[in-house]
């Protein structure tokens, strides 16, 4: 399940509905990970563009490879403006044991950041600034500067 | 005619061209100054798979898109 909102999310009704979804399923570890967004170099907040197509199918194959372990992920994220100490992303796996929840929600976090089409920009002194230096190129980058 | 969309910062609007393969795409957007900081970061997705050649065909009605590197969470 992905879900995308417009703005912050709010954590405490995610997080609970999910526990309550997956209360009949025997899941014995439930691992919520909350991205916040921290007080840093005088921003205001961060704001995010999300491209839908890439990002669901991106997703669709992590629910996937999740599924062969017994395990189940559930996203969501924030489009739009999200201010400093509101948050803007939970990634979270159900698994019945703990070690498979441990070890998938560590590799899908990392994955994400590194592969999921979203894009962060700077809210500082009214503007909209692109985190490029915090940015990662996604695997396979720059077919297009190659020489012909 | 093939579209090509840049998405997140990219600030520009869609082109739509002539092209055969993602090897003509990049012909043209080597010839523009605006791409010159984007080509070489950018993955590329044809009608929303990414792909790694630029041997990769194209037809007509294709989508060509151009993701810039990316930060989520």
């Amino acid at each position: 399940m992905l879900e995308l909102y417009d703005g912050a999310l709010n954590v405490p009704e995610i997080i609970t509905r999910w526990y309550a979804e997956e209360t009949d399923y025997n899941y014995g570890a439930y691992i919520p990970f909350v991205g916040t967004v921290r007080e840093e170099d005088g921003i205001d907040g961060l704001s995010f563009d999300v491209y839908e197509p890439i990002l669901n199918a991106w997703f669709e194959s992590w629910v996937t490879k999740a599924a062969l372990l017994g395990a189940k992920l559930k996203m969501a994220h924030s489009r739009g403006d999200v201010l400093v100490h509101e948050s803007s992303y939970i990634a979270a796996v159900f698994s019945p044991k703990r070690r498979v929840a441990l070890e998938t929600i560590e590799q899908f976090v990392e994955d994400f950041k590194a592969s999921a089409p979203i894009w962060k920009y700077d809210l500082k002194n009214g503007q909209r600034l692109y985190a490029r230096e915090r940015s990662t190129a996604i695997q396979g980058a720059g077919l297009l500067g190659r020489a012909l | 005619m093939v579209t090509i969309e840049f998405l997140g910062p990219i600030q520009k609007a869609p082109l739509t061209l002539e092209a055969s393969s993602l090897r003509d795409v990049a012909e043209v957007l080597k010839q523009d100054a605006e791409m010159a900081q984007w080509l070489d970061n950018c993955a590329v997705a044809v009608n929303d798979t990414l792909v790694a050649s630029l041997d990769t065909a194209l037809k007509s009605g294709d989508k060509v898109s151009l993701l810039p590197p990316v930060c989520g969470g």
